[in-house]
C-alpha cells in the first residue's frame, strides 16, 4: 500500500492537479464517447421507427 | 476454418448482428481489466525514485497513445480495402474507428501536456513526438469531416480513403520520432528488441491498461458501426424491418 492517508491519496505527492487532471480527463473523454454513442443509435433508431 | 463462413460476416446486415452480441462483452471485459489496471496504477505500482507519484500518468498515456497510433493504421487498412474491392462494411468501419481514434489522441496529447508541466516545466513543446502526434489528431478530424462533407456516402468513403493512407507514413514517423529526432520526450520504455527500462509492476500495469483501452475501443467501434450500418443501409429492406419492428 502506498498511502497513509485519503489525503495523501489525493494529493499524489504533490502532483495531484497533474494526476487527476489527467485521469479524470481521460474517464470524462470515455463517458462522452459512450453518451455520444448511446444518442446517436437513439436517433437513427426513431428515424427508422418514424419510417422516413 | 474453412468451416466458418468468414465472408458471411462482411455483408452490413450480417455484422449488425453480430456486433450487437460481441460488443458489450467487450464493454464489460473492458471494465473489468481497467478496474485492476487502476489498482496496478494507484496501489500496488511504487513511487517513482525521479518522478514521484507524478509517473502514474503513464498508466493511461502510453496505452493511450498506443492506441491512437494502431487504431489509425487499422482506420487505413480498412479504408485501402474498402478502396480497392469496394466492400461496403470495410468502409463503415473505418468510419466507425475514426472518432474513437480521435479520441485516443485526445487523451495521449492531453495527458502529455498534464505530466509534461511538472517534468519539463512546458505544458508543449513544438517537438518531433508532439507535433506529429497533434498532426494525426488532425489526420483523424480530416478524415470525418471530408467524409462528413461529401454527400454521396461511396465517394465520401473514396475521398476519406485517400486522407487515412496517405496519413499512414505519420504514424512511422511519430514511433521513431523519440529516435530520429532530438526531443524531450523520452525513448520507448518498452520495445521489442530489448528489455523494458522500468520496474515490472509499472510494466504490467501499462499493458493491463492498454488491454482494457484496446477492449473499450473494440467495444466502442462495435456499437458505432451498427449506427453506421443503419444510417447508410436506411433504405435496404431488412433494416426498413427492423425499424418497423423496432
Amino acid at each position: 500500500m502506498n498511502w497513509e492517508s485519503v489525503s495523501a491519496f489525493i494529493n499524489m505527492g504533490g502532483y495531484g492537479t497533474y494526476v487527476w487532471g489527467s485521469f479524470g480527463v481521460t474517464a470524462a473523454c470515455f463517458a462522452f464517447e459512450l453518451l455520444a454513442l448511446r444518442a446517436r443509435r437513439r436517433q437513427i433508431i426513431s428515424a427508422l421507427k418514424a419510417g422516413d | 476454418m474453412s468451416s466458418i463462413r468468414w465472408y458471411k460476416y462482411s455483408s452490413p446486415q450480417t455484422f449488425y448482428p453480430l456486433a450487437g452480441r460481441l460488443a458489450p462483452w467487450f464493454g464489460v471485459t473492458a471494465a473489468l481489466v481497467a478496474l485492476y489496471g487502476l489498482y496496478i496504477s494507484f496501489f500496488l505500482a511504487p513511487t517513482d525514485f525521479q518522478q514521484g507519484e507524478a509517473y502514474r500518468i503513464i498508466f493511461i498515456h502510453v496505452p493511450a497513445a498506443w492506441l491512437s497510433m494502431f487504431l489509425y493504421l487499422i482506420m487505413a487498412a480498412w479504408a485501402a480495402i474498402g478502396l480497392a474491392w469496394h466492400t461496403r462494411l470495410s468502409s463503415m468501419m473505418a468510419l466507425a474507428i475514426a472518432p474513437t481514434g480521435a479520441v485516443m489522441t485526445f487523451i495521449a496529447l492531453w495527458t502529455g501536456a498534464l505530466w509534461g508541466k511538472p517534468m519539463w516545466g512546458a505544458w508543449w513543446v513544438w517537438d518531433a513526438r508532439l507535433t506529429s502526434e497533434l498532426i494525426l489528431l488532425f489526420l483523424y478530424l480530416g478524415f470525418m469531416f471530408l467524409h462528413a462533407a461529401i454527400d454521396d456516402p461511396r465517394r465520401a468513403d473514396r475521398a476519406a480513403a485517400v486522407i487515412a493512407i496517405v496519413g499512414a507514413i505519420n504514424v512511422p514517423i511519430i514511433y521513431f520520432s523519440v529516435k530520429w529526432w532530438n526531443t524531450l520526450h523520452q525513448g520507448a520504455s518498452v520495445s521489442l528488441t530489448k528489455s523494458p527500462t522500468m520496474a515490472s509492476t509499472m510494466l504490467w500495469g501499462m499493458l493491463i491498461m492498454s488491454v482494457a483501452f484496446w477492449l473499450y475501443s473494440i467495444a466502442a467501434v462495435l456499437t458505432r458501426v451498427r449506427s453506421v450500418i443503419l444510417e447508410r443501409e436506411r433504405n435496404a429492406d431488412w433494416v426498413r424491418q427492423l425499424g418497423e419492428n423496432a
